[in-house]
């Protein structure tokens, strides 16, 4: 079959700038072939570059002697002790679940577990972060329903429990919803596998699913902003087979045992390509490729689609020639493909043959050692404008407003559309907070959670950058877990707007002070750019999703609040009202600052927190909606009413960060005020619990009607 | 005693079975779908949850076809001890071993939660360790959990005495509330609900375990 010769269209077309393309004539020493040029286009767009965020991410700390591996492989890996370790990432969908949400959805959570297990690691917990855009937008209630099932339909299938994540609503994702999934692995440290390839001659596999047209161009779509030609681009996104992926990996983690993988790489964006020039890379080879080995499900495919083809449930293996059989076993076992494509070979190239004719044949390691970079042009955010008064409201007529938002009710009718107990080993369950697994078989158990505030991070990029992180350590401290390390999904709209970028950069800053001050490295992570339709971006919106560990389950803090038990508040307490979830769903305003965060007192806090665990019962952090949303949220966890003796908007829905609420007898409570004493901690009794009903500043309702509003307030907003 | 746990490409719960099976006193093995023959001198067998050859056909369909259940129904007709749970338990109605059928939820939707059952028979090797009508919460996990039986089928269910557990409240509009139904000679008990995960007290339960108690100690008196 002949290629359609290059022209400029053409070259627009796969997104490459003329001084991109430039580079890559220089690299070439000719004009590229129409595969070259899908190959390049594959290599260089934002998705799997990282043009515009590389100088910024190298910024941040990525080391800690918990550190098993930082960025740069499939996932990162922390060590958990006795040997073990955990692998997790977090990985944005955004793109293709704004065009096909079931399908979209399924196929993030599809790839990062194959990101997990790539490393020789069992997924044993998923999470996904979320973004809407308001409920009363045409195509929210459809996008909820289709990305909530096709995540729960992969990971369900798959056998791993989603345990926990984040759902929000604002205008600004009407046009780009946001599906980051995150998921977590376990591995024993000295059985990690990584995509560095060795030794020249070695066979390359290909293992799992038959590759077919789905996703071609996928990466490169998810590099552009959307217009009002997105329906056209329904046939880039990618179909998932979660029963594929489940016998790929068990498949993949008996092949390991057989010690026939020198190394690993999964096929995610543009698939084909991006594994092999990985391997290649990471081990100073070449790779040669025989595109008529590859097993494929559709007739008469091209080596331009066959490059750039995202079929899923797919991964590339450099073997060990001697190991073959066994290898090849594993495979027919599982009913998967197992063929050998090509070789690793001395000379830095990547040579593509297909019907006998070389179709590419390019200098392997330019293709990421030449890639672009930008330092692009930013300028930083302008100061958040002078917070303008906030009428001091009935605090029980503001509950209601803010239970029943779609931003702050239950998630109950997401989550139960997950299975969250398979695997046998879920400790907490999703809910509030941080969820936690037992390490299966030890007495260990690992938490986790993901968090941003996005209105934050506009306001103030860099004191939200450092927010999301502070919430997420807090969100561990308060299930007892020891914070280890956190992965980053850096969500933001045109990275060529000045604007846009200088968010970027005060986010990555505040990011960065953050996990340093609170010992938690960045170990994983993914950049999702050009998150704007027709102009109009998102919310920065970089969320954290994060590791901790319990070394045994007497460390947990998983109780509830009892009649009787007294509410403590420990943290500063000064009333921040700047764009608080108060001022956002009660005056439908969004001014002010973000509020401060003092990563000295996070920590201090968080480490009382955890060092006092046997003087509390339950406890959560305090964020979104301050103290008295976090106050009837554990009275609703615990069916007790509560009553809060403060009185005053600011101190009740004020956000001031490093708060924890706790409940606990009397007498706890007392051991907890000479150990706060001791520690420099601030700690003041604010109410109490009890009865069946929720008295805050002279006006009170029934515990019922407020979990009622709460609990039937999404399915009344989008079933 | 010894059980065995069949693994077919989809299964999911099957670890999480052989755990509750062993932290019970089996001697636990796990076996392929596509072996021929059962271990000898076995005790029960176990059909785990999950989503085999991924749910593609009908729930339970194609593994209903596969060379293990061959085994697996002579071994019940021959007066051996099956539990099926979950999607366990649509492959033993596709198998004929128990009747009725499992459909899509009535809600659409699938569904994870806490459930409260009622013990509706104490009168079987898998519930004499529970109390007549006792109550417990073992959570549901499934899309495919609604249980339909025609009227005489139901009957003689009802007769029978063969409603091992029912649903407090309706999750998946099942008929009769039935959430589990025994074989005639009752040795044979499929179960949407999942005992296997409330088996231990960091599952925040441990209604499950009488289930797994009562056969063991139905099986050491045997």
């Amino acid at each position: 079959m002949t290629e359609p010769a290059i022209t400029q269209e053409l070259i627009e077309a796969h997104g490459l700038k003329p001084d991109e393309y430039e580079r890559l004539l220089e690299i070439m020493g000719r004009e590229p072939t129409f595969t070259e040029l899908g190959i390049f286009s594959a290599m260089w767009n934002e998705h799997c570059s990282y043009k515009s965020s590389k100088k910024w991410l190298r910024t941040l700390p990525t080391d800690g002697p918990q550190v098993i591996c930082g960025p740069g492989e499939n996932a990162g890996i922390v060590d958990i002790g006795d040997g073990q370790a955990v692998v997790f990432k977090m990985e944005s969908h955004n793109h293709p679940s704004y065009i096909e949400p079931y399908q979209g959805a399924a196929t993030g959570v599809g790839g990062i577990l194959r990101d997990v297990f790539t490393m020789g690691a069992r997924p044993i917990a998923a999470m996904n972060a979320l973004s809407f855009g308001e409920k009363d937008h045409p195509k929210t209630r459809q996008l909820v329903h289709g990305v909530v099932e096709g995540i729960g339909g992969y990971g369900n299938c798959f056998g791993v429990p989603t345990i926990g994540g984040e759902t929000r609503f604002h205008a600004a994702y009407n046009g780009n919803c946001l599906v980051n999934a995150f998921a977590a692995g376990l591995v024993d440290a000295d059985k990690i596998y990584y995509s560095e390839a060795s030794g020249v001659g070695m066979p390359v596999v290909y293992l799992g699913a038959k590759t077919g047209r789905d996703g071609v161009g996928g990466a490169t779509m998810a590099s552009a902003e959307f217009d009002d030609t997105i329906e056209e681009k329904r046939p880039t996104v990618q179909v998932g087979d979660p029963f594929t992926e489940k016998r790929l990996m068990e498949a993949t983690l008996e092949l390991m045992a057989t010690g026939a993988v020198i190394s690993i790489q999964d096929m995610g964006a543009a698939g084909l390509t991006c594994s092999a020039v990985e391997m290649g890379d990471k081990g100073g080879l070449g790779v040669q490729l025989r595109l008529d080995d590859v097993p494929q499900r559709e007739e008469n495919m091209t080596a331009y689609e066959m490059m750039l083809s995202e079929s899923q449930e797919r991964m590339l293996m450099v073997l060990h020639p001697e190991k073959e059989a066994a290898a090849r076993a594993v495979f027919e076992k599982w009913d998967l493909d197992f063929a050998i494509v090509g070789e690793t070979i001395a000379e830095d190239r990547f040579v593509i043959i297909h019907g006998n004719e070389v179709k590419a044949d390019v200098p392997l390691s330019k293709l990421s050692s030449e890639a672009p970079e930008y330092d692009r042009p930013w300028v930083p955010t302008e100061p958040a404008t002078e917070l303008e008064p906030v009428p001091e409201v009935d605090a029980i007529d503001a509950l209601k407003i803010l239970l029943g938002s779609p931003n702050y009710c239950s998630r109950s009718w997401i989550y139960q559309q997950y299975d969250h107990m398979v695997m046998a080993d879920t400790v907490v369950a999703p809910g509030l907070g941080a969820g936690v697994v037992r390490v299966h078989g030890t007495e260990k158990a690992l938490a986790f959670t993901s968090d941003v505030t996005p209105r934050y991070v506009r306001a103030n990029p860099e004191e939200g950058g450092k927010q999301a992180v502070a919430e997420a350590y807090r969100n561990l401290c308060a299930v007892g877990a020891k914070p280890l390390a956190t992965t980053d999904n850096l969500n933001f709209g045109n990275p060529e707007k000045p604007e846009i970028m200088g968010q970027f950069v005060g986010a990555i800053k505040g990011i960065g002070a953050a996990c340093s001050a609170l010992d938690m490295p960045i170990v994983s992570g993914n950049v999702s750019l050009y998150n704007e339709t027709d102009g109009q971006g998102i919310l920065p919106t970089p969320t954290i999703g994060a590791v901790g560990l319990l070394t045994s389950l007497d460390e947990l803090i998983a109780g509830t609040a009892r009649d009787g038990h007294l509410a403590l508040l420990v943290g500063e307490t000064e009333g921040h009202l700047g764009q608080s979830a108060l001022l956002y769903e009660v005056f439908n305003r969004e001014d002010g600052d973000a509020p401060h965060v003092d990563l000295t007192a996070e920590r201090r806090n968080g480490e009382f927190i955890r060092e006092n665990r046997e003087w509390i019962n339950a406890c959560t952090d305090l964020s979104d909606g301050g103290l008295a949303l976090a106050a009837v949220e554990m009275a609703i966890a615990g069916e007790v009413g509560v009553t809060l003796d403060a009185a005053d908007t600011a101190t009740l829905f004020g956000e001031d960060q490093g708060r924890y609420l706790i409940a606990c007898s009397f007498d706890k409570a007392e051991a907890l005020m000479v150990a706060a004493g001791r520690a420099g901690v601030t700690i003041q009794t604010v109410g109490k619990f009890t009865g069946d009903t929720v008295r805050i500043g002279g006006s009170d309702a029934p515990l019922d009607e407020l979990r009622t509003i709460w609990a039937e307030a999404f399915a009344g907003h989008f079933a | 005693m010894r059980a065995a746990v069949l693994v077919f490409p989809g299964s999911n719960c099957d670890r999480d079975l052989a755990v509750a099976f062993q932290r019970a006193g089996f001697d636990t093995h796990m076996v392929w779908h596509k072996d021929t023959e059962l271990p000898e001198r076995l005790d029960v067998v176990g059909v785990p949850g999950g989503f085999s050859y991924g749910d593609y056909l009908r729930c339970g369909a194609i593994a209903a076809q596969s060379p293990i259940m061959r085994a697996v129904a002579g071994f019940a007709a021959r007066g051996g001890h099956v539990l099926g749970i979950c999607n366990g338990f649509q492959v033993l109605c596709e198998t004929r071993l128990l009747p009725g059928v499992l459909m899509r939820n009535a809600g659409l939707k699938f569904t994870c939660k806490m459930q409260a059952l009622t013990v509706e028979t104490t009168d079987s090797p898998f519930t004499s360790a529970y109390k007549p009508g006792q109550e417990i919460v073992i959570p549901v996990a499934h899309h495919d959990g609604n249980y339909q039986i025609d009227a005489d089928g139901l009957a003689r269910l009802q007769g029978e005495d063969r409603i091992a557990f029912a649903y407090e409240g309706n999750p998946n509009g099942s008929v009769a509330h039935i959430a589990g139904v025994l074989s005639e000679n009752r040795r044979v008990l499929g179960l949407m609900p999942h005992p296997e995960r409330v088996v231990d007290e960091a599952h925040g339960g441990t209604d499950g375990a009488p289930l797994f108690a009562s056969l063991a100690e139905a099986l050491v008196s045997a």
